[in-house]
C-alpha cells in the first residue's frame, strides 16, 4: 500500500498503491467553484476575497478527505503540503501584482511629458499641475554621487579581502562587518550622517549629505558582490601573470579586475537600484524644495536644497492625507511609478550585463 | 532597505578556492606597497564607519539622557520639547518588536514555501525566473509600500479585523473601539513588513535548500518517500540553521524599516496588546515623523532612540552572521 513509485502505472496493479485519477482534482476544483457560485448567489455571502478564501478552503478540505480515503494518509499529507507550497508562491506573487497594478493604475493618470519635465515651483499643492523634473534630477545626481564614492572604495575593499586578506584575522573581521553593515537600517545611516556631517562638522543639509548616507548603504552591497566575482577569477590567470614577472598590483589592475568587470558592474548597478528608493536618510539630510536645483552641494539657505523622488513622494503624500484622490496624491503615485520604472530598468540592466558577460576563464 | 544582498543571490563556488592572497609575484615593488596600503585602507573603512556610527550616536545620546526628566527606558511618552523634557523608548520598543514579530509570523512560513516551491516543485526551466520575480518585491521602495498600505491595503482590512475579533477568541485580536476600524494598526504594518522581508528570507533559504546533498534527496525518493516526506527528512534538517539565520536577517530588516511603518501606523505613544486596533509608534517611524519639528534637544532625543535601534539591529545581525559562519565552517 505504501509503495508509490513515479512509475507505478507501468507496474502490475498489485504493487502500486491506489492513486486518484489525474482528472479527479481539476474536476473537484471546478465542482467547488460552481457550487460556491451558487452558494454566494443564494445566501448572504458576498465579496471577491471571501469567495476566493471560501473556495480555497473548501478545495483543501475536500481534496484531503478524498485523498485520505482513496490513497491513504501519506498521500493526503503530501498533497496538502504541495497545496501549501503552491499557495505560498501565490501569496508572494499576489502583493507584487497588487502593488504594481495599483501604482500603474494610480500613476498613469497624471503621467505626461509635462509631468516629467516641469518642477513644482509656484504650483499650488492643492491644485493639479506641476511635475517631478527637479526630483528626478535630485535622485539621479545623489545616486551618482553615492556611487562615485562607494564603487571605487567598495571594489578596493573587495580586492583587499580576496587578494590580500585571505584568512588573516583582520580580513575576517572586515568580511564579518561587511555583512553586519548590510543590515544597518537606512534611518540609522541617516542619523549618523546627521550627527557627524551636520552636528559635529557644522555643514548644512544638502543633496551631498544625503549622498553620504546612501554611500553607507551602498558600500557593503558593492563589496560583497565584487568579492563574489573576484573569487570566481581562476587562479591560473593570476599565476600566469606572476610567471611573466608582472607585479601583483598590476596583475590585479590589468588581469583580475578586467576579467571580473562585468560582474562587478552588475553588482554596482544593483547597489544603485537599491539606494535609489531610499527615503528615510534623505528626509533627515536633504529635505524638500519645489524648485529645480542642479547643484547637490547647495545648502539649506534660501530654498536651495535638492529634492529627490522618494522625498517628493512623501511630501506629496503629506499634502494628500485623508484624501486619496487629491492632486497631491495623484502626483505622489506618478512619482512612485517613475521611481519603480527607474529601479526596474536598472535591475533589468544589471541582469542583462550579467547575462552577456560571465566571468571568463 | 530590504534588498536581498548579492551574496544571497549568487551561488557560492562549489569548492573553496585556494587562498590567493598568499600567491604573489617574485618581488614586492613600491607599487605593490602603495596598492596594498590603499586596499587595506578601503577595507578598514568598513570597520571605521561601523565604529563611527556608534561613537557619534553615543556622543549625542549622553546630553539627551542628562536632560531627560523621566526614565529613558520605561517612559512611554515622547515630549522632549517641553520645558521639562520627558521622553522614553518604552512605547517605541514595544511596537517595534510587535510589528517585527508579526511580520516574522507572516513571512517565515510563506518564505519557506516559496523557497521550497522554487527549488523542489517548480519546473527547473522557470525556477530561476520565479526567483527573480520574488526578488522584484525587494525592488519596490519602502515609501511606495507605505502608500499602497494606507490607500489600498488598510481600507480592505476591515472585514478581516472584525472577523478576527468575532471568531478568534483571544484578547490579541479584540477590537474594542466602537467606530469602524481604519486598520492603521500594528497588524496592517506587520503584513506590509512581511511582504518587504519575504525576498531576503526566501532567497537565502533557497540557496540553502539548493545545497542539500543530491544523493540524500534521491535516496529518500528511492525508498518510496513522498515529496513531503523527502522534504521533511532530507531538506528541512539540512537547511534548518540556514533558515533560522535567514529569518533573523529578515527580523533585522523589519525592525529598522521606516517609511512604510511611518505612513501606515497611526502615531500613538501607548502600549496595547490589541494588535488590530489603530495606533502605535516604532523607533524608525518616530524619527521620521518627529525630525522636522525637533529642536536641538529633540534631535538629540531622536539620536538616542536611533542608538537603541542601532544596537538592537546590530545584535540581531550579529547573531545571524555568527550562525551563518558557524554553518559554513561546519
Amino acid at each position: 500500500m505504501a509503495t508509490t513509485l513515479e512509475t507505478s502505472r507501468q507496474q502490475p496493479q498489485t504493487l502500486a498503491g491506489r492513486r486518484l485519477p489525474t482528472w479527479s482534482l481539476p474536476a473537484l476544483a471546478a465542482g467547488i467553484v460552481l457550487l460556491s457560485l451558487g452558494l454566494f448567489a443564494v445566501t448572504g455571502l458576498a465579496g471577491v476575497a471571501d469567495f476566493v478564501v471560501f473556495v480555497l478552503l473548501a478545495y483543501l478540505v475536500l481534496q484531503t478527505a478524498i485523498s485520505f480515503s482513496v490513497e491513504g494518509r501519506r498521500q493526503a499529507v503530501n498533497r496538502l503540503f504541495s497545496a501549501f507550497v503552491y499557495g505560498c508562491f501565490g501569496l508572494a506573487a499576489l502583493p507584487l501584482v497588487l502593488v504594481l497594478w495599483y501604482t500603474v493604475k494610480k500613476g498613469l493618470g497624471v503621467m505626461s511629458v509635462k509631468f516629467l519635465t516641469v518642477s513644482m515651483f509656484r504650483v499650488n499643492p492643492d491644485k493639479p499641475g506641476g511635475g517631478i523634473y527637479h526630483a528626478i534630477i535630485g535622485t539621479v545626481e545623489q545616486a551618482l554621487l553615492a556611487t562615485l564614492i562607494a564603487a571605487p572604495l567598495g571594489v578596493l575593499a573587495a580586492v583587499y579581502l580576496v587578494e590580500y586578506g585571505g584568512r588573516r584575522p583582520f580580513a575576517r573581521a572586515v568580511s564579518f562587518f561587511v555583512d553586519v553593515m548590510t543590515g544597518v537600517p537606512s534611518i540609522v545611516a541617516g542619523l549618523f550622517i546627521y550627527a557627524f556631517w551636520i552636528l559635529a562638522l557644522g555643514f548644512q543639509k544638502s543633496g551631498f549629505a544625503g549622498a553620504l548616507a546612501l554611500f553607507i548603504l551602498m558600500l557593503p552591497v558593492v563589496i560583497r558582490s565584487t568579492e563574489e566575482m573576484l573569487k570566481l577569477v581562476p587562479n591560473e590567470l593570476r599565476e600566469a601573470s606572476y610567471a611573466l614577472g608582472v607585479p601583483k598590483w598590476r596583475t590585479i589592475l590589468r588581469i583580475v579586475l578586467p576579467t571580473a568587470m562585468a560582474g562587478i558592474v552588475t553588482g554596482i548597478t544593483l547597489g544603485v537600484a537599491r539606494i535609489m528608493g531610499e527615503t528615510a536618510p534623505l528626509l533627515l539630510l536633504v529635505g524638500t524644495n519645489s524648485r529645480i536645483q542642479t547643484n547637490p552641494f547647495a545648502g539649506q539657505d534660501a530654498q536651495r536644497l535638492q529634492e529627490a523622488l522618494p522625498t517628493y513622494i512623501f511630501e506629496q503624500f503629506r499634502d494628500a492625507v485623508g484624501n486619496p484622490d487629491s492632486p497631491a496624491a495623484q502626483r505622489a503615485w506618478g512619482a512612485a511609478l517613475t521611481l519603480i520604472i527607474l529601479i526596474m530598468l536598472l535591475t533589468g540592466l544589471a541582469r542583462l550585463i550579467a547575462r552577456f558577460a560571465r566571468v571568463r576563464g | 532597505m530590504s534588498g536581498p544582498t548579492i551574496s544571497a543571490a549568487t551561488t557560492p563556488s562549489p569548492e573553496p578556492l585556494p587562498d590567493v592572497s598568499d600567491i604573489s609575484g617574485s618581488a614586492v615593488r613600491p607599487g605593490d606597497r602603495v596598492f596594498r596600503g590603499v586596499s587595506i585602507t578601503a577595507g578598514a573603512l568598513v570597520l571605521i564607519v561601523m565604529v563611527a556610527i556608534a561613537a557619534f550616536l553615543i556622543y549625542r545620546t549622553i546630553p539627551a539622557l542628562q536632560k531627560d526628566t523621566g526614565n529613558f527606558f520605561t517612559t512611554k511618552v515622547w515630549l522632549p520639547e517641553e520645558a521639562r523634557p520627558l521622553f522614553g523608548i518604552a512605547a517605541l520598543l514595544f511596537h517595534t518588536l510587535v510589528t517585527a514579530i508579526l511580520a516574522m509570523i507572516f513571512a517565515v512560513p510563506v518564505a519557506l514555501g516559496i523557497a521550497l516551491f522554487i527549488t523542489y516543485y517548480a519546473p527547473r526551466r522557470i525556477s530561476q525566473g520565479l526567483g527573480y520575480l520574488v526578488d522584484l518585491l525587494a525592488a519596490v521602495p519602502s515609501v511606495i509600500y507605505g502608500l499602497w498600505g494606507i490607500f489600498f491595503l488598510a481600507p480592505h482590512m476591515g472585514g478581516l479585523t472584525l472577523f478576527l475579533d468575532r471568531w478568534v477568541p483571544i484578547p490579541l485580536f479584540n477590537y474594542r473601539l466602537t467606530n469602524a476600524p481604519n486598520n492603521l494598526s500594528d497588524f496592517t504594518a506587520g503584513i506590509v513588513l512581511a511582504i518587504m522581508i519575504l525576498p531576503i528570507i526566501s532567497s537565502i533559504s533557497r540557496e540553502v535548500f539548493r545545497q542539500v546533498p543530491r544523493d540524500q534527496v534521491e535516496a529518500a525518493l528511492a525508498i518510496g518517500a513522498t515529496r513531503w516526506e523527502m522534504i521533511r527528512t532530507a531538506v528541512l534538517p539540512f537547511g534548518r540553521s540556514g533558515v533560522v539565520s535567514a529569518s533573523i536577517l529578515g527580523l533585522g530588516r523589519a525592525l529598522g524599516e521606516t517609511l512604510a511603518v511611518a505612513i501606515i501606523l497611526a502615531p500613538a505613544y501607548t502600549i496595547s496588546f490589541h494588535v488590530t486596533e489603530a495606533g502605535g509608534i516604532t523607533f524608525a517611524s518616530n524619527i521620521a515623523l518627529k525630525y522636522s519639528e525637533a529642536s536641538d534637544i529633540g534631535i538629540d532625543a531622536l539620536l538616542a532612540s536611533g542608538l537603541c535601534l542601532f544596537v538592537i539591529t546590530l545584535l540581531v545581525n550579529f547573531s545571524a552572521q555568527l550562525l551563518i559562519r558557524r554553518r559554513k565552517e561546519a
